[in-house]
């Protein structure tokens, strides 16, 4: 198992490679030439050709761009991910100072969503076929279709400016935090909800149930010792899929509620073309899944005794 | 004395096709330490029959008549009440040990649960009974073993910790559906000696439901023959391979590679679409007039031999 891990730590080595090297072509997969394009930006006007020439001087744009690629990658792993254009810090700063708010936006809405799916789909399947089921479902398939913004737009209509009894955006307090993190977990809590209701009514017609039920359990016993740790599988791989619906989620809740963490500063460096800010977000992003995908893994030894990793 | 004694027993259930009538009035009776056969080909409703006994089918299926274990009727017991009769008084033992076992389990947890369950004992006294039952159906090193997972035992093993399974709290009587099946055939033969010592050691009366003659013949004291839905022939089972009366029966018979493997002509009929009268009057060779409007009845022909069959009647 450490070997394994061991392994899979290493193989982060070529995959954040290759994402350095897909996020450092940002720069030029971008339609116009970059050093233009950050002058105009920063002049507030359009640039004299010996400006242009300058800047690319300045900040080694004229080099062949393999050798750009190597210093670029060579500051990195010195820590250095460069300076914002738009508020001139550090980019590694910048990210860290926002990294905490979006974490807690992150963990509170995937709690809530884990916390309301599970139970649900277990009562739903349980009791299939049941009004709870039928409406459990029904909730969960609207849940699903909603896009995330278009609800984040509602609930602040709902409960902030007709009910008046949340704030509709900003950062602070508990109160702060429930409508975010509700138009974030929606989707995700009705997918998982769905998933588990799935799974554990196909396990429940396994042969090894029926074999419980021979020796005399009782259902309770059936579902929470038998049933629930196999059917809870496939709802792991997909918890750990969402992690990345997640994020790309958080892009835009963060921007509609004011949240000030990773995500809205990267709406705000997109639309001001920051790019050693948005090469970072996307290194920051594949090592979140390597680490996700990683961790569900490593949850599915504890689940399931016939995977071993050698 | 009969531990079991089923009467008029149908088990019908609709699925999407039409109403499925997988046991059409059956009358059985098992005695004390009896091991009766119930064989017949795949499809014959054997296995539903058998799950009808502890209750086991799905709640959408009708099951009529009487199911008498001891004299009480086990149809009209609450849940909870026949909760304390699976695993204890009847238990069973399936076929395919690889999908009856908990994948996610303990070989230990899962032999141990009936000893927790019906006995009340601690875990670790669970246990301990667990380690005793794998040494009795023959594992090695079962202090070991019990701590393994179904994938980690082998085919014969792992039919042997169902077997273990199952006799855990000395049941009265044991529903075996055929265990024996996927086994290799020198398994089957290992396997097939240690239900008949194991049986024959603590007195448990057997429902032996298989397609397998060579298995029947080795382990049942009677046999009872059932062509779709019911009871064709029913007889010990000297009398039942030396002198078969019906001619399903002779036919099932004569397919055997010992006895000139001739296959059996048309097929068997499916459970939604019986035929009328003798179920078995389409593929019959001797089949009158009087076969397909009347439906045959029991009939005793001496040496507690029964036959359903107008030839007989």
């Amino acid at each position: 198992m450490k070997r394994y891990i061991a392994k899979r730590l290493l193989l982060l080595i070529p995959i954040m490679l290759g994402a350095s090297m897909l996020s450092y072509s940002i720069l030029y997969l971008a339609p116009g030439d970059p050093a233009e394009l950050m002058l105009e930006r920063q002049l507030q006007g359009v640039p004299t050709q010996e400006q242009i020439e300058a800047f690319k001087e300045e900040h080694g744009l004229n080099a062949p761009i393999p050798i750009q690629f190597a210093n670029w990658l060579y500051r990195i792993l010195h820590g250095d991910f460069g300076i914002s254009l738009r508020t001139e810090k550090p980019v590694l700063t910048e990210y860290l100072n926002r990294f905490p708010a979006s974490l807690v936006l992150f963990l509170m809405s995937q709690t809530l969503s884990i916390a309301i799916a599970i139970p649900l789909g277990i009562i739903s399947a349980v009791k299939h076929n049941s009004e709870i089921d039928h409406l459990s479902r029904f909730v969960a398939m609207i849940g699903v279709s909603v896009p995330n913004f278009w609800l984040g737009l509602l609930l602040i209509l709902f409960f902030a400016v007709y009910l008046g009894w949340l704030p509709a955006f900003g950062y602070g307090g508990f109160a702060h935090l429930i409508l975010p993190a509700l138009a974030l977990g929606v989707s995700g809590c009705a997918s998982i909800m769905r998933l588990m209701r799935a799974s554990l009514l196909d396990v429940l017609n396994q042969d090894y149930i029926r074999t419980a039920r021979a020796k005399g359990l009782c259902e309770r016993a059936i579902i929470v010792k038998h049933a629930l740790k196999n059917a809870l599988i496939p709802v792991v791989t997909v918890i750990g899929l969402h992690i990345g619906h997640l994020i790309s989620g958080m892009v835009i809740i963060e921007t509609i509620f004011a949240w000030p963490g990773v995500g809205r500063f990267l709406v705000e460096s997109i639309h001001a073309r920051d790019f050693p800010v948005i090469q970072g977000f996307v290194l920051l992003i594949a090592m979140i899944f390597v680490f996700s995908n990683l961790i569900v893994d490593i949850s599915y030894t504890y689940l399931d005794p016939r995977i071993r990793y050698e | 004395m009969t531990v079991l004694s089923i009467r008029g027993l149908k088990v019908y259930f609709s699925t999407e096709d039409g109403i499925v009538k997988a046991v059409n009035g059956v009358d059985l009776d098992i005695g004390e330490n009896e091991t009766l056969g119930l064989i017949g080909e795949t499809g014959c409703g054997k296995t539903v029959l058998g799950l009808s006994i502890l209750r086991l089918l799905s709640e959408n299926t009708v099951v009529e008549g009487e199911i008498l274990y001891r004299g009480m009727d086990l149809l009209k017991l609450s849940e909870e009440e026949m909760r304390k009769i699976r695993g204890k008084e009847i238990a069973m033992i399936f076929q395919n040990a690889l999908t009856s076992m908990n994948p996610v389990l303990t070989v230990g947890t899962q032999v141990s649960e009936p000893f927790e369950l019906h006995h009340g004992l601690r875990r670790r006294d669970a246990l301990m009974k667990a380690i005793e039952m794998l040494k009795l159906v023959r594992i090695s090193s079962p202090s070991e073993r019990v701590k393994e997972y179904p994938h980690e035992f082998s085919g014969g093993m792992r039919q042997r910790a169902m077997i273990a399974m199952g006799l855990a709290c000395e049941p009265s009587l044991i529903i075996a559906d055929e265990p024996t099946t996927g086994l290799d055939v020198t398994i089957q033969a290992q396997v097939v000696e240690l239900m008949k010592e194991l049986t024959m050691r603590s007195r448990t009366s057997m429902l032996l439901i298989t397609h397998d003659l060579g298995v029947a013949a080795e382990l049942c004291d009677n046999i009872a023959v059932m062509y779709p839905g019911e009871i064709v022939e029913y007889a010990n089972t000297v009398e039942i391979f030396k002198n078969p009366k019906h001619p399903y029966t002779q036919g099932f018979l004569d397919s055997l590679p010992g006895r000139g493997l001739k296959p059996m002509e048309g097929m068997s009929p499916s459970l939604i679409n019986l035929p009328e009268g003798c179920k078995f009057h389409p593929r019959c060779p001797f089949a009158l007039e009087r076969c397909k409007r009347e439906h045959p009845r029991m009939v005793e022909i001496g040496n507690n031999h029964q036959v359903r069959c107008f030839l007989y009647d």
